[in-house]
């Protein structure tokens, strides 16, 4: 399925340059980067924000092996043949990970989950996943990122920095861009930042909000109810919130007065007290908006390719993370199957982790699970996840040296053209060929 | 030497398409294909199945349904409700697990398919925004050929192209665009309604003749101008029409419009059971049927074909482009809620439902959908859906199918539903009943016709070796829905309700000419509004899974 570069310009200099060009560092999954290569290295990353250049330009041929069992150097056919022993044997084998990868990754990775009757979770249950129970819930009223940049005129982020998580949602989506309804680009909007802290995003906005620390869900209430015009005890809300009901009550009339309102939100609602309920009481005050005017609501996702992760799990299973298939179908229990709480518990006997860094940023209880049972892991870096693996594939990396596809915060699908070669396997090449022997192993 | 033969014997044959009705027939299998009998003597088939005494059909075709991409796959996110108490999909050695509900993951729909004898499905709703997540789905899909239509209704461009009365502009654009998604033919929903949406809160159009703020269109000349269009492009199939009004009482006038407005040109009436509501605006007491006075017409116009979109009791998921209406269904029916706007091209909504037979407007929907089957003269033009998921699952064929062939159990089903059914209307007083052949016609070889599909819907040489053999039973709803063998381009995939070898399945779409001149002025309205580069949009066709080009 490979796909050559649509368009390369070659230069005086014997450098080439990949245009529009897709950096997968962030969920904005930016499509316009020019990428010029000179002797298998980038030598610019044209329109790339902070984050995308230090993605691109950091990038280097990794020359650890390709494969290490046990830390020490084996070749890829050995580690697939341990790897397909290792979770065949397991009686609770995980499979974690998944959102710096492409789907066509993912799809495989799931598809292993199946096959050696494992539990597959991706990091959407540490980020996002509360928003994902929400949306069971209530549902979402949402749209693409292109009708934001079109229609939106009150721009409200709640809980999030992008200013520094994601550099380029301000100019390319959500507040500068001149749009066909909003010709006047950030003049048309009013921006509006809600956080317990004053980050770089605030800065950026028009009002900010900064409610008291873990008040997000009652600063909601307070939102909905006035919505609806119901009395609320203005004492009470700023007491709950630190804010004046005065100013909720100006931030609805202009929410009720906008054409297109939009509610961008980030982990410090999903991540603090309340969890799903806080995104639950965001996403149905957006819902609410809609009786009078039109409003919509966006998660902004972090990983370049955690939604493709949502979307393949959801497709394949019929559930978006923590999926147990023991039983041979798949069940979903948040806090039962999700991967920090199988490892924690002492439940997962074996890991295959794609993508993804458990060793960092787990608990102490999930990562002393961690280090005493067999694992598989896979990723372009060294980390200390590889670090304590049974066996480490050092892959090639998405985007940059690997195709496939890769699904925007908004679900919009794109495609990976890769600027540079490499002699590592790719996720995809690994994780199918550790698939067929495990459907061998379990025949 | 091995001859590569299959041999289907003796099986009591239904063909339609070469007028053969229910005659005792070998049928021939090589390479995945139906071929004529070996004509030397001394030939040996490698295997045969003796189908002696059971009914032999093509495979079904389900024209009309929503089971791949962005929409299908944000309902399965939100019912995870359903699911526990569903059927339970286990994985076996050759087949992986999955989930039932209203909304099955990718390989249980493939298989549930495929269960049923169907081995071709068309997605009908598919903004091309997302095609490349249907065609990563679509490969998840298997045992069946799919195809999906591309949503066009709303699409800026197009809108952009009738204002300006660019017909060849817009004939152009609907070639790139079709090839650009690999989709198969455009789709009509809620013409111009699903930007007023955008634009307003709880905006739509209620007629042919509003004005589309901001494009200066009305939903008529879109129509007519996407209609003709495709005409223009000998696309095997016609224009695919989700009316404006859909679901509202007294929207059999705007159907009636919409048909009219057509002209000569072919056009497909997607799940015309909503769109035949007699009734006064708003008032649930004046519901009625308007299946006669819309039948009538469709009898005595060749060029327009239409799907069901049958209504069945029980608990589902509405699912549609047509975003207001996901609006106006989550607040009739207090649930929860997902819409999603796609820039330049769509919306979508979805909605749980259930529909009851203690309620009249739900009874009604339900012998609606019943009459267009009975009243139709022409079964060539008629096709069996439930719309899938919105109407009922596509699992409720059987039953459907058994309701048509056997009045009496259809009588004693009127006997359960709201009594108000029986004067608002013909259903009572139907007495036809559908013969072998005529299914065989509204679930295989009809829409097979429909969509242009020259190798599939028949048995004759040449047909792709999609063949379902049935057990027969007076109980139509047993014979139905278990097949004895199902068999997928010459591969027996399923035997007595259990996957044997699930294979892929293709997708089918098509890749009409256009002067190439159109990509720059495409190129440059694309670079200015859309969220990705004009670039990375088409889907290459090395992106595809095993394809086949479909041509008119």
């Amino acid at each position: 399925m490979a796909i050559p570069p649509l368009t390369q310009t070659p230069t005086a200099d014997s450098s080439i340059t990949i245009l529009d060009s897709t950096c997968t560092f962030c969920g904005c999954v930016c499509d316009d980067i020019d990428i010029t290569v000179k002797d298998n290295h980038i030598t610019d990353a044209k329109r790339a924000c902070v984050l995308g250049k230090a993605w691109f330009y950091g990038h280097h041929a990794d020359d650890r092996p390709s494969c290490l069992i046990d830390g020490r150097p084996a070749s890829v056919a050995e580690g697939v043949e341990r790897a397909a022993r290792i979770l065949t044997d397991a009686k609770y084998p995980i499979v974690y990970g998944l959102s710096d990868t492409t789907s066509e990754a993912q799809r495989v990775a799931v598809a292993i989950g199946d096959a050696i009757a494992g539990t597959v979770d991706t990091t959407t249950s540490v980020c996002h996943g509360p928003s994902g129970m929400a949306f069971q819930g209530v549902g979402e009223v949402t749209c693409t990122l292109g009708e934001i940049a079109n229609r939106g005129d009150l721009i409200i982020f709640w809980g999030g920095n992008p200013a520094e998580s994601h550099p380029r949602h301000f100019s390319k989506y959500s507040l500068m861009p001149k749009g066909m309804f909003v010709p006047n680009g950030r003049k048309d909007r009013t921006a509006v930042g809600v956080d317990v802290r004053k980050t770089k995003t605030a800065k950026a906005m028009d009002l900010f909000f900064q409610i008291k620390p873990r008040s997000d869900f009652e600063a909601l209430w307070t939102l909905r109810a006035l919505a609806k015009g119901i009395d609320v005890d203005p004492e009470q809300v700023q007491s709950d919130t630190g804010i004046e009901l005065s100013r909720w009550q100006d931030l609805m009339n202009r929410m009720k007065a906008a054409k297109f309102g939009v509610i961008l939100f980030g982990m410090g609602l999903t991540m603090t007290r309340g969890k799903h309920l806080n995104s639950e009481a965001l996403l149905s005050l957006a819902r609410d908006m809609n009786a009078y005017t039109r409003f919509v609501v966006k998660p902004m996702r972090g990983h370049g390719n955690v939604t493709g992760a949502d979307n393949v799990v959801t497709w394949q299973t019929g559930y978006p993370f923590g999926v147990n298939m023991t039983r041979g179908y798949p069940r979903f229990n948040p806090g039962e199957y999700t991967s920090s709480d199988t490892l924690a518990r002492g439940e997962a006997d074996a890991a295959l982790l794609v993508a993804c860094d458990p060793m960092a940023n787990f608990s102490q209880p999930a990562r002393e699970r961690l280090r005493s049972i067999p694992y598989v892991a896979l990723d372009p870096k060294d980390t200390p996840t590889t670090r304590s693996a049974a066996v480490s594939f050092t892959t090639a990396t998405y985007g940059i040296n690997v195709p496939g596809t890769v699904y925007r915060m908004d679900d919009v699908p794109i495609y990976l053209r890769p600027a540079l070669t490499t002699s590592h396997p790719g996720d995809l090449e690994v994780l199918s060929a550790i698939h067929r022997r495990v459907m061998e192993l379990k025949r | 030497m091995s001859s590569g033969l299959f041999k289907i014997a003796g099986g009591t044959v239904y063909d339609p398409i070469h007028g053969v009705d229910g005659e005792q027939r070998d049928i021939w299998i090589r390479d995945g294909r139906i071929v004529a009998p070996p004509s030397e003597p001394d030939v040996r088939q490698d295997k045969t199945f003796d189908a002696t005494g059971l009914v032999v059909m093509p495979g079904g075709i389900d024209m009309h349904c929503h089971i791949a991409g962005p929409k299908v796959n944000s309902a399965r996110k939100m019912r995870p409700e359903q699911k526990r108490k569903a059927e339970k999909v286990i994985r076996t050695p050759n087949t992986r697990s999955g989930t039932m509900g209203s909304v099955p993951s990718t390989f249980a729909t493939g298989y549930k398919y495929a269960g049923l004898g169907y081995t071709t499905a068309f997605d009908a709703a598919i903004p091309p925004l997302a095609a490349r997540h249907v065609h990563e789905e679509f490969e998840d899909t298997p045992c069946i050929d799919k195809g999906f239509f591309v949503l066009m209704g709303n699409n800026h461009f197009v809108m952009q192209s009738i204002q300006r009365n660019e017909p060849e502009r817009l004939r152009s654009f609907i070639a790139w665009l079709l090839g650009a998604a690999k989709g198969f033919t455009p789709k009509v929903v809620n013409p111009g309604g699903v930007e007023i949406w955008k634009q307003q809160p709880s905006g739509n159009v209620h007629g042919l003749d509003e004005n589309v703020a901001h494009f200066g269109v009305t939903p008529r000349q879109i129509i007519e101008g996407v209609a003709r269009a495709v005409d223009a492009l000998r696309l095997p199939h016609s224009v695919h029409i989700h009316a404006n009004n859909l679901g509202m009482p007294g929207n059999w006038r705007t159907t009636l419009e919409t048909m009219k407005t057509l002209g000569d040109s072919r056009g497909h009436l997607a799940h015309i059971q909503f769109h035949s509501y007699g009734g006064g605006e708003g008032d649930e007491n004046t519901f009625n049927s308007k299946a006669v006075e819309l039948v009538e017409y469709v009898n005595t116009h060749s060029n327009l074909t239409v799907d069901v979109g049958q209504v069945l009791f029980g608990e589902t998921t509405t699912m549609t482009a047509d975003g207001p209406l996901g609006y106006y269904l989550s607040n009739a029916f207090k649930s929860k809620w997902f819409s999603s706007d796609t820039e330049m091209e769509s919306g979508c909504g979805i909605a749980p439902i259930e529909y009851k037979n203690t309620s009249l407007v739900h009874s009604l929907q339900w012998a609606i959908g019943l009459e267009w089957y009975l009243l139709a003269k022409d079964p060539w033009r008629v096709v069996m859906s439930t719309d899938h998921p919105n109407g009922g699952s596509f699992l409720a064929y059987p039953q459907i199918i058994q309701l048509l062939m056997d009045r009496t159990y259809r009588q004693e089903m009127l006997k359960l539903v709201h009594p108000a059914v029986l004067e608002r209307s013909t259903l009572a007083d139907l007495t036809r009943e559908y013969t072998l052949s005529e299914i065989c016609i509204i679930t295989r070889s009809g829409p097979a016709r429909i969509l242009g599909l020259p190798n599939k819907g028949h048995l004759g040489p040449g047909a792709d070796a999609d063949i379902t053999v049935y057990t027969p039973n007076d109980d139509k709803t047993k014979m139905f829905e278990l097949p004895r063998m199902v068999i997928k381009n010459g591969v027996v995939i399923v035997e007595q309700g259990e996957i044997r070898q699930p294979v892929t399945g293709k997708l089918l779409y098509v890749s009409p000419e256009y002067d190439s001149s159109i990509e720059k002025d495409i190129a440059e309205w694309f670079e200015k509004y859309y969220s990705i580069r004009f670039r990375n949009y088409p889907v290459p066709l090395d992106y595809l899974h095993d394809h086949e080009e479909v041509r008119g």
